[in-house]
């Protein structure tokens, strides 16, 4: 079992960075390399540019501690637990953090190099919205 | 109309390997590209493993410049590319078979390269879904293959499409936990072997050609054309179709020089190396990817060793066929005497040398003498000849936009290739950066016409006061580490003095890179 973190101080608010996150279906728009997305009830899957389609359970959707977590249940992985907090800086600014935990470990270091990835388009998105 | 600049590159393949350097393999298309040519006794790879060796071919630079440092680390998708260059000077330009500049373990597809074949060729007129347009680093056509059928690159695309039934006679590069595979095939159960029917007609290094000379095919009669046609192979696995195996009988093949028959002798030479040596040996450490973690080399076998070389050795003998199509094809179409062709690798393989196969932080010539040849093309009157001096892959870049009469940017950082030995005093850096699951591996060597010389900087395993130095002359299979040798303290504190430059050689560096996959 590997862990990986990868993490983003961004100069917007958590509640902006949190509606950034925080809806399931809107994944394409932050999460690279992901061309369909449908959720149906707590299932989510994602078809992804290579045309693999992968099925995700929504864990956790939080609008209190803003955290989002979900799981991958594709049977390539013996396990995964994916988990996006965002925490309130004070003065306009956050963290967002982007937690992968997965098995076989080398597929954690798979997904958490695409979750730096992530992280930095909504931190695009948030900064977008903050001044919109 | 310029010159045409055929780019031939294979992967982890030893300068031995070739018939005009001794090897058991027939390679008389390559040979003869030799003879008529500039052969290179001694080309250095910026690094010697796949994706940073790579883009330093593609952009002139040293890893620690591209920031490409690691396999799994992505070259900046606007890093410089001489095939943008090359573009840019007019050249209709094109990469065939394996690129390998970024990740392959990308089951999101967000590398242009892994999307490429599920979402077609980017061009002008069609945005990628992440909105970008236009070629990818400067090629206006890509069309990818690596060492197997597994993933999304067209090759595995086309077989899966076309030959579902041969899939299964690949060997499976990787295992159920995506570590390299450590099951045993063949006749003697070495690791990454396999006895594959595929009929040689739909093994890659014939579709490269013949995707290769389906590219030649469409482009105009009059066109300046750069074409980078990459072989995945003989880099593991070693699953050449079955039907060739009878090429070379592997009970025929002679141990390599450097393989130390008695276990003892292996033993010290290894000792006598910097510590991951024989931790790696033993099956103590695991410092990178390139190598299956669930092997132990300890367990190599005589056997293992011939049958491995055997292969190898069909594998390399199959694409000088297919080089020898692709240049039948040039001909055909009347443009030989334009015909520039380099024939290079990415980085060499222990293949039984000191007990070891495979790669990894081990800066010696079975992974850093590589075969290097440069035919020039015949109307340019270049006077055949043998440079025996180091020379490096960073060259390639300057010495393609030479050949296209361009001046060599800024940007790159070696000159164009010698076509002679006039430069005694030659050398090459190679540098390893590694930092794997918790183990960071930094290693810088300098090769001069006489010394190999490295040193460990400061990691998981090292603590910056090792290192090794062997002398070429004396030593030629590198197995008396003379490091701490006092008869070689001058020469080790010059060769220190030019690594010390290298490091602070002036000039911009990319931000390295962030590891994204292990491959």
């Amino acid at each position: 079992m590997a862990s990986l973190r990868h993490e983003r101080r961004i100069a917007a608010p958590a509640d902006v960075v949190w509606e950034v996150v925080r809806r399931p279906e809107d994944i394409a728009s932050w999460f690279p390399g992901i061309t369909e997305v449908t959720v149906e009830g707590t299932t989510r899957t994602i078809t992804t540019a290579t045309g693999l389609v992968i099925p995700e359970r929504i864990m956790a959707i939080d609008d209190t501690l803003r955290r989002f977590a979900y799981t991958i249940t594709a049977p390539l992985y013996r396990f995964h637990l994916g988990v996006i907090d965002v925490f309130d800086l004070g003065e306009d600014n956050s963290l967002c953090v982007y937690s992968t935990t997965a098995e076989p470990d080398l597929l954690c270091l798979v997904v958490a190099g695409a979750t730096a990835a992530a992280l930095e388009e909504i931190e695009r998105l948030a900064l977008r919205a903050r001044s919109s | 109309m310029g010159r045409k600049i055929l780019f031939v590159t294979t992967d982890q393949q030893r300068y031995d390997t070739l018939g005009v350097h001794g090897g058991i393999a027939r390679t008389p298309v390559i040979d003869s590209l030799a003879v008529s040519g500039i052969r290179y006794e001694r080309c250095q790879p910026a690094s010697v493993v796949c994706m940073p060796s790579r883009a330093s071919m593609l952009t002139g630079q040293y890893p620690s410049r591209h920031g490409a440092w690691m396999n799994g680390v992505p070259l900046a998708v606007d890093a410089p590319s001489v095939a943008e260059s090359l573009k840019d000077a007019g050249y209709a330009t094109a990469l065939v078979g394996k690129a390998h500049f970024e990740p392959f373990l990308d089951p999101f597809g967000r590398f242009v390269e892994n999307a490429l074949s599920n979402l077609g060729v980017p061009t002008v007129e069609q945005r990628w879904f992440d909105g970008r347009l236009g070629p990818h680093r400067g090629f206006d056509f890509m069309e990818t293959a690596t060492h197997g059928v597994a993933g999304p690159l067209h090759y595995a695309s086309w077989m899966r499409r076309e030959h579902p039934d041969a899939l299964a006679g690949f060997y499976p590069v990787l295992d159920n936990d995506f570590n390299v595979n450590a099951a045993g095939g063949g006749d003697t159960g070495a690791p990454q072997v396999a006895l594959n029917p595929v009929p040689r007609e739909w093994y890659h290094t014939d579709w490269v050609a013949d995707r290769t000379i389906r590219w030649l095919t469409a482009q105009p009669d009059d066109a300046d054309w750069f074409c980078w046609m990459s072989f995945p192979d003989p880099h593991h696995p070693w699953d050449p179709p079955a039907a060739e195996r009878q090429r070379i009988d592997w009970r025929d093949v002679e141990l390599p020089a450097n393989y130390p028959r008695s276990r003892e002798e292996r033993e010290a030479i290894l000792e006598a190396k910097s510590r991951h040596w024989r931790a790696w040996y033993d099956g103590r450490l695991v410092s990178n990817y390139e190598a299956p973690a669930r092997w132990v080399p300890a367990t190599l076998t005589e056997d293992q060793v011939r049958e491995v070389n055997a292969l190898n050795a069909i594998e390399v003998e199959l694409i000088d066929e297919a080089i020898g199509r692709v240049l039948a094809a040039v001909d055909s179409r009347g443009w030989s005497e334009d015909l520039d062709v380099v024939f290079t690798t990415d980085h060499g393989e222990f293949q039984g040398d000191y007990g070891l196969l495979f790669k990894g932080p081990y800066h010696v010539d079975s992974l850093m003498r590589l075969p290097l040849i440069w035919r020039p093309a015949p109307a340019a009157r270049v006077a055949p000849a043998v440079v025996s001096g180091p020379v490096s892959l960073v060259s390639l870049a300057a010495t393609f936009l030479a050949i296209a009469e361009r001046p060599a940017p800024t940007w790159v950082e070696a000159p164009a290739l010698p076509t002679d030995d006039s430069e005694s005093d030659a050398a090459t850096v190679t540098e390893w950066d590694s930092d794997l699951f918790g183990v960071s591996v930094h290693v810088r060597s300098v090769v001069t016409c006489d010394y190999l010389y490295t040193e460990y900087q400061p990691g998981t395993l090292h603590d910056g006061t090792e290192g090794e130095l062997y002398d070429l002359a004396d030593d030629p299979l590198q197995r008396v580490n003379r490091f701490d040798d006092p008869a070689l303290a001058a020469q080790r504190r010059e060769l220190s003095d030019r690594l010390r430059a290298h490091e602070n050689r002036p000039g911009d560096r990319a931000e390295p890179g962030i590891l994204m996959a292990p491959v």
